[in-house]
């Protein structure tokens, strides 16, 4: 008998329809996976078993849980099910602690809520649960709060909580969206351990088909509210009968077409005048406070770093999160000045300048975020967005010709003219992405920074927006400096890559063969943990025969 | 945490000094001769010269501000001009109205304010919320003195519970003393817990749409228990902001209100005392609820870093 079963689920928010007829099932033991696209409801399926619905949500069907039938229990039974049968852990684990509270507190105050056990008694169970989840009583005493720690181990203590009951069933929301792929695949082989641990069911959601195809047993695809296809994850994608899954899992796979690719190294002198050359850069933070007087030795961030990028060139810089990547991006761009060593971007010097003196270098070289919400202002208008860059030619556009090259901008990333007396909300998070390139492209820059530029995108948008940076630069030869931890976006689109760990470039070289073929410690764990679709059904198909 | 408390520290003692100088310069600018007042009109411009010498008028302004703040420091305040007393002695028969009068008002807006709020914020956008913020809005926009002879015809006119004004001194008994306090405090702390309760309304709002109250949920706490346990502790910052910067209000306040009740307080005395142009009495009374208003502010910004931890480790 299935421990979870949802059948013909409906739901509607006010007057629009969230879910429709959905079906699915979780038996003790078994891992299911759902997957689907942002705005799919895969979440809102989630809340729906919690009954953590926003008040405005109206579900019919039938969701039994148990034996319960979950849509008809009063707040107060589900209140005896939360945490105690049913866990939930979230995808961003850098917000669901409390910051006020200890993180023995908020691991504890679920098992004396619900086993009315003393305080020495639940913060025993506490300690003993966070032992288990990998975050030991020497350097995690229950005293710590959640500011002290990563986002990975507040992953561990969010799974903690959830788990802190032995529940039946655990809903997983996208658990390691937010962490590095090492971090990542921790914290999956926590979970797959601790379902193995209480024949605990799990329902794992996920827009990513290599983390389900590893972890899952079977698998749910849905798009729009409903479900597109049900069935054990080997033979379900192997076979790719339906065309929705074949259009993710294509998508999940996709690499750009690139005529052109550009064969010379990183640090070779063939190429006569890079576009950009960094020479041992190091960056040092001042150490925390420790009293009035005393500081901790500083922390040096990036450490005798030195590379160079050639016209055209495409480098993906990829390692670990805090392990110094964003900082370089950041000096590159004359956002932030080196401790020490130089930064020369088409022969001119850029570290230490003012601002006037690096006009030119910004006109040269632009910027794209990783979040395509969060990097416009909703207020202003399409043209005045993309045009901002303007400001840093030599003489200032006149109205028709701004217009004419937000136009032509537009154009560029697929987008159409007329898009530009929009506002930001107006368009889809794949569309924004374009904005933001074509924010980046408007000065015809010869460097593109782009900071996780397709991490936020659902997998079919994501494969779009890579053909649209590879399309441009083939077409318009501009180089790419990608800083990532997601090795399937270095493996598409770039040609050479560096790995950074704890300051420092340990490996360099073409992309294939670092990928292929990685030396260094760092770049061989990045490389193991990366979650890959071919490698990840070929498994299944093994173990599912 | 030790430097934060310095900073906050030194950051309270420089404010101090900057309002000390403020407050003797406005005083030196405005017009009105505290010895021609005293003198009386008929007094002829010798005798005035000689009273302006004796009170050290003449003096050149930096001499007498050093002079004056010294005093401060020693607790000397110097002598009315009015009085002819000490200004100290004034003070300390004042202090123990005032002093009483607005922490009664600003615990009674406390007490009031957070229930309200987290009434509100816990049944937010429905009846129950609507009502207790339209109360709300209507405690901000009455103005304090008509709440007060409102309060007086319903309390001591009406129903004879309580004194409509005077106060009995302390000495009269505990009983008495705060029976005439009541009614004041009232009339003061009701803007002020309407004010403060939309700003915990407001805050625990905010609060409620963090992961960590999803979190709390997840774990089975029902939502009552979630409203007291997670979120209000995290809306505290903007509520503890409030109160602090709304005692600076209520001292204000004191001045219209110890009129209104006849309360022989720090605010008729500086009220008094600026009708006469008193100005030692003027200067020494302001000076010392600024003093009070900073040390209240420093009390909040230390109250910050008990309630989050992040302040405590951060430098």
């Amino acid at each position: 008998m299935s421990l979870l079963e949802i059948e013909k689920l409906s739901l509607s928010i006010g007057d629009t329809p969230i879910l429709r007829d959905v079906e699915l099932s979780v038996a003790p033991g078994e891992v299911m996976g759902l997957v689907g696209e942002s705005g799919s409801g895969k979440s809102i399926t989630a809340l729906t078993v919690m009954q953590l619905l926003p008040w405005a949500a109206r579900a019919t069907g039938r969701v039994t849980f148990d034996g319960i039938d979950i849509l008809a229990a009063s707040e107060d039974q589900m209140c005896a099910l939360r945490g105690d049968d049913i866990g939930m852990v979230f995808q961003e684990p850098m917000t669901a602690l409390n910051p006020v509270k200890t993180i023995g507190e908020q691991v504890a105050e679920g098992i004396r809520w619900h086993t009315r056990a003393s305080r020495a008694d639940a913060e025993d169970r506490a300690r003993k649960m966070l032992d288990r989840v990998g975050l030991p009583a020497a350097q995690f005493p229950l005293s710590r709060y959640p500011h002290e720690l990563s986002g990975g181990q507040r992953q561990r203590v969010v799974i903690a909580i959830a788990c802190a009951l032995k529940p039946k069933l655990l809903i997983a929301d996208e658990p390691t969206t937010a962490l590095d792929v090492v971090l990542q695949a921790q914290i999956l082989d926590l979970l797959r351990d601790l379902v193995a641990e209480n024949r605990m069911g799990l329902l794992l959601i996920s827009h990513d088909l290599a983390v389900v195809t590893e972890m899952a047993d079977r698998i749910t695809i849905v798009r729009h509210g409903e479900v597109m296809e049900t069935g054990d994850t080997a033979r379900t994608l192997s076979e790719q009968l339906h065309p929705y899954t074949r259009q993710l899992a294509q998508a999940s796979m996709h690499v750009p077409a690139r005529a052109r690719t550009h064969e010379v190294g990183l640090d070779n002198p063939l190429g006569a005048k890079p576009l950009l050359q960094v020479d041992s850069v190091t960056r040092d933070y001042p150490g925390r406070r420790k009293s009035l007087l005393k500081r901790a030795a500083p922390i040096r961030a990036v450490d005798d770093v030195s590379f160079s990028i050639d016209p055209g060139q495409s480098v993906a810089l990829v390692g670990r999160s805090g392990c110094g990547k964003s900082t370089l991006a950041r000096m590159v761009l004359a956002l932030d000045g080196p401790t020490s060593g130089t930064i020369r971007f088409r022969g001119q010097d850029i570290v230490g300048k003012s601002e006037a003196e690096l006009k030119p270098a910004r006109r040269d070289m632009q910027v794209v975020f990783q979040d395509p919400y969060g990097s416009f202002d909703p207020r202003q208008k399409v043209e005045k967005l993309v045009a901002e860059p303007l400001h840093v030619l030599e003489k200032k556009p006149t109205n028709g010709e701004r217009r004419e090259m937000v136009a032509k901008a537009l154009h560029e990333v697929g987008l159409s003219p007329r898009d530009m007396d929009k506002y930001p909300h107006e368009f889809s998070g794949g569309q924004r992405q374009r904005l933001s390139i074509a924010r980046a492209i408007i000065t015809r820059p010869k460097l593109v920074v782009a900071d996780e530029p397709v991490s936020a995108l659902d997998v079919s948008i994501r494969a779009q927006v890579l053909d649209l940076f590879a399309e441009l630069n083939q077409k318009l030869g501009i180089a790419y400096l990608f800083i990532t931890h997601d090795l399937t976006v270095a493996r598409a689109i770039t040609d050479a890559v560096m790995v950074m760990h704890d300051g420092k470039i340990v490996e360099r070289g073409k992309t294939s063969e670092v990928l292929d073929h990685p030396q260094s410690e760092a770049a061989k764990a990045l490389v193991a943990a990366a979650p890959d679709l071919h490698r990840a059904i070929a498994r299944r198909l093994q173990e599912q025969g | 945490m030790t430097v934060y408390l310095l900073k906050r520290l030194a950051i309270a003692l420089i404010t101090l000094v900057l309002a000390s100088m403020v407050v003797f310069a406005v005083l030196e600018i405005i017009p009105g001769d505290p010895a021609r007042l005293m003198l009386g009109l008929n007094a002829s411009a010798d005798q005035v010269e000689l009273l302006r010498n004796q009170m050290g008028l003449n003096a050149p302004l930096a001499a007498r501000y050093l002079h004056w703040a010294g005093g401060l420091l020693s607790l000397d305040f110097g002598r009315s001009y009015t009085y002819s007393v000490p200004v100290i002695e004034l003070v300390r028969e004042r202090v123990v109205v005032s002093l009483p009068l607005a922490l009664i008002a600003l615990a009674l807006s406390t007490i009031i304010a957070i229930p309200v709020g987290l009434f509100s914020a816990g049944r937010h956008g429905r009846a129950g919320d609507t009502i207790a913020m339209g109360a709300a809005q209507l405690g901000v926009a009455v103005p304090n003195f008509w709440f007060a002879l409102m309060l007086i015809y319903l309390f001591a006119v009406w129903l004879r519970l309580v004194p409509a004004g005077g106060f009995p001194g302390w000495s009269a008994g505990v009983w008495p003393a705060l029976k005439s306090l009541v009614l004041p405090a009232i009339a003061l702390a009701l803007p002020q817990a309407a004010i403060l309760a939309r700003v915990t309304r407001s805050a625990l709002i905010e609060v409620l749409n963090e992961d960590y109250i999803r979190t709390a949920r997840a774990k089975g706490l029902p939502y009552r228990a979630v409203l007291w346990r997670h979120a209000l502790r995290n809306a505290m910052i903007p509520v503890l902001t409030i109160l602090g910067l709304q005692f600076a209000f209520l001292l204000a306040g004191t001045i219209i209100i110890e009129n209104v009740f006849y309360l022989p307080g720090l605010g008729r005395l500086v009220f008094q005392a600026i009708t006469q142009r008193d100005l030692i009495v003027v200067e020494s009374v302001v000076m010392l609820l600024v003093a009070a208003v900073i040390a209240v502010n420093l009390l909040v910004d230390l109250s910050y870093a008990v309630v989050d931890p992040r302040l405590r480790s951060r430098q």
